[in-house]
């Protein structure tokens, strides 16, 4: 699969390395070139600088040829509306986005969008661990 | 009308200062993360000012978007100004909503996604520039060894006033002679003082440089309003 990914950072970093290893064609994007650093030498993908919500940008790396889109970028706003100009303008037919704040992230699903909120995710599994602390400490004694 | 504004920039706050002056007496809230924006505006034009992330539901509801009659987001990220009114639409069913858009790409995927209206100050600035830059310019192709004259190329316009008028009629510069018409089918002819000009010929001349400007405007100046017939 031709994966994009836009947003280099941790998580992006990892799930574009994760991807490559598995023998995907993954095309990383972000706005600052350092962010690169973050995935490992031996990285078979493509780098690309650039703005993710400029459609010139999408195009010449070849969005509209991609099997996915995920956007990974520190800016919901940012993730939301690359995320649509994939969809609508590319008919790239999977697209991800990422969205820490819970209602925008409602929202967006709401409308159609494929949406994944860390926070909400993340606050769960924070929660389900609490709930299992009085477990843990009684096996301990 | 209750009007929202999002983003107390130097657009939102004239945009909110012009809306609270009209004679039809809005009621305007401009909505700003910047603390020290918002002081300075309730300083200047009064309480009408909201310290909040503008994309935030919860800041959404506090300001009254369910009330809204027009939501404009001027913030200087589009993404922002994207996000403001997708969600002023969906959650909150504002009949109007309007964003600024510094990328003139930006357009088309915001209509697409159900914004009303774009506004932007690059597309508004290049249509301004595409007005002033003259659309038919006289191109220089070939300078002859001295003398200062040199062979030009102009294509007349339709509106020109020299269109259907003959050669032998026209007022050149001093020194300035049309050597040779390209007409519209491409078809050249050598013009002698008879020779009717048609609107999109390719004129040929030899010019003073001086005389550039001059030559231009007798070969592509509009007929102006009710000055027709005055050279015959």
């Amino acid at each position: 699969m031709k994966i994009v990914i836009m947003g280099c950072g941790r998580v992006g970093a990892t799930l574009a390395t994760m991807l490559d290893a598995d023998g995907h064609d993954v095309t990383a994007l972000d706005i600052r070139s350092e962010a690169f650093k973050r995935l490992p030498p031996g990285f078979k993908g493509r780098k690309h600088t650039g703005n993710g919500i400029d459609q010139d940008v999408l195009a010449r790396i070849g969005l509209a040829q991609a099997d996915a889109f995920v956007a990974v970028t520190q800016g919901d706003n940012r993730n939301v509306m690359a995320t649509q100009m994939a969809k609508q303008l590319f008919g790239v037919r999977r697209t991800l986005c990422r969205i820490y704040d819970p209602i925008r992230e409602e929202i967006y699903r709401e409308l159609g969008l494929e949406t994944i909120s860390p926070t909400l995710v993340g606050a769960r599994m924070l929660k389900d661990l609490l709930d299992q602390e009085p477990v843990a400490a009684e096996s301990e004694v | 009308m209750y009007v929202i504004v999002v983003g107390a920039g130097k657009v939102g706050y004239y945009l909110a200062k012009e809306l609270l002056e009209a004679p039809e007496g809005h009621e305007v809230l401009i909505i700003e993360q910047d603390a020290a924006k918002c002081d300075r505006i309730t300083l200047d034009l009064g309480d009408i000012a909201l310290v909040g992330d503008g994309c935030e539901a919860s800041t959404m509801a506090t300001a009254g978007f369910g009330r809204a009659d027009m939501v404009i987001a001027v913030t200087g990220d589009d993404e922002d100004n994207l996000v403001v009114c997708q969600v002023a639409k969906a959650r909150f069913n504002v009949p109007r909503t309007v964003a600024r858009i510094n990328n003139p790409k930006n357009e088309s995927i915001f209509k697409l996604l159900g914004i009303d209206t774009t506004v932007s100050a690059t597309a508004a600035i290049l249509a301004q520039i595409e007005q002033e830059l003259p659309t038919h310019p006289l191109i220089p192709l070939l300078r002859l060894k001295g003398g200062g004259l040199e062979i030009v190329e102009v294509k007349v316009p339709q509106s020109a006033s020299v269109v259907g008028q003959r050669i032998g009629q026209l007022l050149l510069p001093q020194q300035s002679l049309i050597a040779l018409i390209v007409d519209a089918e491409g078809t050249p002819r050598v013009p002698s003082n008879d020779t009717m000009i048609r609107a999109e010929d390719q004129v040929v001349a030899v010019t003073r440089r001086e005389s550039e400007d001059a030559l231009r405007s007798v070969l592509t100046a509009p007929t102006p309003a009710g000055a027709r017939g005055r050279d015959q």
